[in-house]
């Protein structure tokens, strides 16, 4: 399939100039494209933000819901129809401050989902305060002695929590992006793939060349599957890895979990009210 | 004398509640009425807590305040319930619960001892069930095979050892009644009665199944953890996706992401934790969505009475969720009710896409009574869902407000669903204009529902001067307490749906010379919304909000005083 499939034409969008959401936009289009999940199949769920934005500004269905709760009805959406192929994305904000509860239980749920995460360490939409990951010294209008809280390492509470797959890329490597992007669509289960990305306008220490400098890949002798040792790798400080952390995939997903789809794979909306046992319940 | 009311008292973790559903069993086989409520403390041990069991040769569904025979369990039982005790109440219990209570009758029975010689003190309350239906002379078979059935999970000695229990309570409880110690005025009843006996709670997931419930996300919550339990219970039987959330935040959008990808959802909670879920509410009126709310209320602000009742999220639910958006609110007055109205709440969430709430309380939930059963070849259940082609735009402008639902994966067509305002197609929106037009085209839904609202039920002769107003749990407990007033002039309106309200409303008020409304809290919720939608202010209130259902006996004496008043 061909990425123009998700084309939607002319369209408005509301990113800044040279913002790395268009570059995580066009990863995530061919990717999909390269994975033949038709548009008519993929549901993205987003909260708010300019992140969030993300699935207006490309053909697939969508339910752009509320700050912060965007894996809540992914969760819902994937357990009510395991057919679909579901995307949560959402920024840094969204996903770890205001969702953050979410974020925690959605990785215990262990839904066959993706979750991606635009993280620029600040907040876009509402103009440059300090978000859960930012560094702690960041100056901003609200913070003005700059950053006094750690900031919130979503690695480190994936891996804690077991998740199923825990990624990290950069933006600006598009190459790697979408590598990585694909590997946790076809992951089954829940899929971090938090994105590096720098904010042009209101993020002017972490720019796209700070992310060079401040990053490597994790190499090809890295094994993805212990536990302890992406604990390791994502509690670094100086230079932030990239890369696949960890994955286990002996966990199940929740919906393989569900009673519902043990014997009958039909999606719910395909099912029939069962009246007969419920006047065998009632008497 | 033949509605008899048993109050049985202890401490919670006493079992109280197995003597309530052994007893309830057994007497309703043998032939008569039963209903059965309890209150309770927030604890898990200790404390007073206390059910009522009416039982009676006519049907009886409401709570009520005098005691006839009360089984203590404790030694605090007398002083929890206080003046409900009478000169006439049979007092039955251990020597050390009773002790110095001379001005009542009051018979001493060592329980536990006779439960350890049989082998153990936890066969006390079967005890007390055999002797309570000696008291009713039930046949001794009947006994025999309810308590085998009742036990029947549990290993065979521990049934054998029941059924001797419940013997021996039958023996001391016929000797009682010969010695004239504790009789019951009651005709045997003359028919079988098969009727099932539910409770609110089973009620509403019963009428929840029949609405093709298939998704539910909650937190527990009392009073409202029952329906998120019973539907878990079927849910192997049934298909459906029960998942227990963080918190309600994630309840309901989970709820909201299940009907848009195309299950039947529902959440259930109370006042705090429905005060999460109002932005999820919110968010289904923007981007219109089905969703069915079952709110189970109990008093507030904030933790409030945890495991008490009231009426007083009515505002709450109504005015809850920022923005203008319909939704419909119900409050089921019977069991019936309960059942229907749930079943229809999912099928008006699908046709219209907007939240619809079943408004209950812990005294509804909590009550158990006979019913005779449910028409299930009358109701009908639709599914809204249309089958989407590549140019469906989800939020259409229609006549009626009421854009056909599509859902993922079903058509052609992409299911756009926005929190902020959004064009036909469901995309991100600050057009002045079609801001408008959407307002506009959500708030037409709400003259859709406005021409199947349900009318207020009228109890008694249409050609009243009182009318007596209310909504809700306290159907059964008005009815009867206008029974006993027993006077052609006062009648009883009730409304099972709140909101929106019906147009026929004010010609029932404007009939009456004097109207009095009945509210389980304290600023007459629903009376300001009847003046607010018909301009109408009821002349007289009672409300009660202390946390206890209204008794049949204090509705009764209020009006009565209203009535003797005057103007």
């Amino acid at each position: 399939m061909d990425s123009k499939e998700y084309d939607l034409g002319q369209i408005d969008i509301a990113w800044c100039p040279g913002c790395g959401n268009y570059a995580i936009l066009n990863s995530l289009k061919q990717v999909i494209a390269e994975l033949k999940i038709s548009p008519q199949q993929l549901v993205v769920v987003s909260g708010i933000g300019q992140a969030a934005k993300i699935p207006q500004y490309f053909k697939t269905h969508y339910f752009n819901g509320l700050h912060g709760r965007s894996l809540p009805p992914a969760t819902g959406i994937k357990a009510a129809n395991p057919n679909l192929t579901v995307i949560a994305e959402s920024g840094d904000g969204d996903m770890y401050g205001e969702g953050g509860n979410h974020f925690i239980h959605a990785i215990r749920r262990n839904p066959d989902i993706t979750n991606i995460v635009h993280n620029n360490m600040v907040y876009g939409l509402t103009k440059g305060q300090a978000s859960p990951t930012s560094e702690t010294g960041f100056k901003t209008p609200i913070q003005i002695n700059g950053v006094m809280l750690n900031p919130f390492n979503p690695i480190s509470i994936a891996i804690a929590l077991d998740a199923s797959f825990v990624a990290r890329v950069f933006a600006g490597d598009i190459k790697e992006t979408k590598k990585i992007i694909k590997k946790a669509i076809q992951h089954k289960g829940y899929a971090l793939v938090d994105i590096f990305q720098p904010c042009v306008t209101f993020n002017k220490i972490n720019t796209y060349d700070w992310f060079k400098e401040h990053t490597y890949y994790l190499d090809s002798k890295y094994d993805v599957t212990n536990r302890i040792d992406a604990f390791k790798k994502s509690i670094e400080q100086n230079k932030l890895p990239l890369g696949i952390f960890y994955l286990n995939k002996n966990k199940k997903t929740f919906e393989q979990n569900l009673k519902t789809y043990k014997q009958n794979k039909k999606p719910l909306y395909k099912r029939q009210i069962k009246m007969d046992r419920i006047v065998k319940l009632i008497n | 004398m033949n509605d008899v009311s048993i109050v049985l008292c202890g401490e919670a973790g006493q079992g109280i509640q197995t003597v309530e559903q052994l007893f309830t069993k057994i007497v309703k086989k043998a032939g008569f009425n039963v209903f059965s409520t309890k209150e309770y403390m927030s604890r898990v041990r200790g404390g007073s807590n206390s059910t009522q069991i009416r039982i009676s040769t006519e049907p009886v569904s409401a709570y009520i305040n005098r005691i006839d025979v009360l089984i203590t369990l404790s030694e605090d039982a007398i002083k929890h319930l206080g003046d409900r005790i009478s000169s006439k109440t049979i007092i039955i219990g251990e020597k050390n619960h009773i002790k110095n209570n001379k001005n009542f009758k009051v018979v001493e029975i060592p329980f536990s001892q006779h439960a350890k010689e049989i082998g153990n003190i936890v066969f006390s309350n079967t005890i007390a069930v055999g002797l309570l239906s000696a008291l009713y002379s039930i046949d001794n078979k009947v006994i025999a095979e309810q308590v085998e059935t009742f036990f029947s999970k549990k290993k065979k000695n521990l049934v054998n050892d029941n059924i001797l229990a419940a013997e021996k309570g039958y023996d001391i409880g016929a000797d009682l009644v010969k010695k004239e110690k504790a009789q019951l005025d009651i005709s045997a009843p003359k028919h079988q009665n098969n009727d099932i006996v539910l409770n609110g709670t089973q009620v509403i997931g019963l009428g929840a199944l029949a609405g093709g419930c298939n998704f539910i996300s909650s937190y527990p919550m009392s009073p409202s953890t029952g329906v998120l339990t019973f539907l878990s219970q079927q849910s192997n039987d049934f298909d459906i996706i029960v998942e227990q959330a963080e918190d309600e935040i994630s309840a309901i959008n989970m709820a909201l992401g299940a009907w848009y990808a195309g299950a039947r959802s529902m959440v259930t909670t109370s006042g705090g934790g429905y005060a999460l879920m109002t932005e999820g509410v919110s968010l289904a009126g923007m981007i219109e969505s089905p969703i069915v709310i079952h709110l189970a209320q109990r008093p507030g602000p904030a933790t409030g009475l945890p495991t008490r009742t009231e009426q007083s999220d009515l505002e709450h639910a109504l005015y809850s969720g920022h923005g203008d958006f319909p939704k419909i609110i119900f409050a089921p007055g019977t069991l019936q009710e309960g059942f229907y109205l749930t079943q229809k709440a999912f099928n008006l969430a699908d046709k219209y896409q907007v939240p619809v709430y079943i408004l209950t309380d812990q005294y509804f939930v909590d009550s158990y009574y006979n019913i005779p059963g449910f028409h299930l070849d009358r109701i009908s259940n639709r599914n809204y869902v249309v089958e989407t082609r590549k140019e469906y735009k989800r939020y259409e402008l229609t006549n009626n407000g009421i854009s056909p639902r599509g859902i993922p994966g079903y058509g052609n067509g992409f299911i756009c669903v926005d929190s902020d305002e959004h064009d036909e197609e469901g995309r991100i929106t600050e057009s002045m204009n079609i801001r408008t037009q959407m307002v506009d085209k959500r708030l037409r839904k709400l003259k859709e529902i406005m021409k199947e609202t349900i009318p207020p039920t009228l109890i008694g002769d249409e050609l009243y001067k009182t009318l007596i107003i209310g909504w809700g749990s306290t159907y059964h407990i008005i009815k009867e307490a206008i029974e006993m007033i027993d006077r052609k002039d006062v009648s009883f309106l009730h409304f099972k749906q709140l909101y929106p309200i019906h147009p026929n409303t004010i010609k029932y008020l404007k009939k009456a010379e004097k109207t009095i409304i009945i509210e389980n809290n304290a600023t007459s919720q629903f009376g300001k919304l009847i003046k607010l939608h018909t301009g109408y202010e009821v002349n007289h209130k009672i409300l009660q909000y202390n946390g206890l259902p209204f008794s049949v006996e204090t509705v009764e004496k209020q009006i009565k005083q209203i009535l003797q008043r005057g103007q």
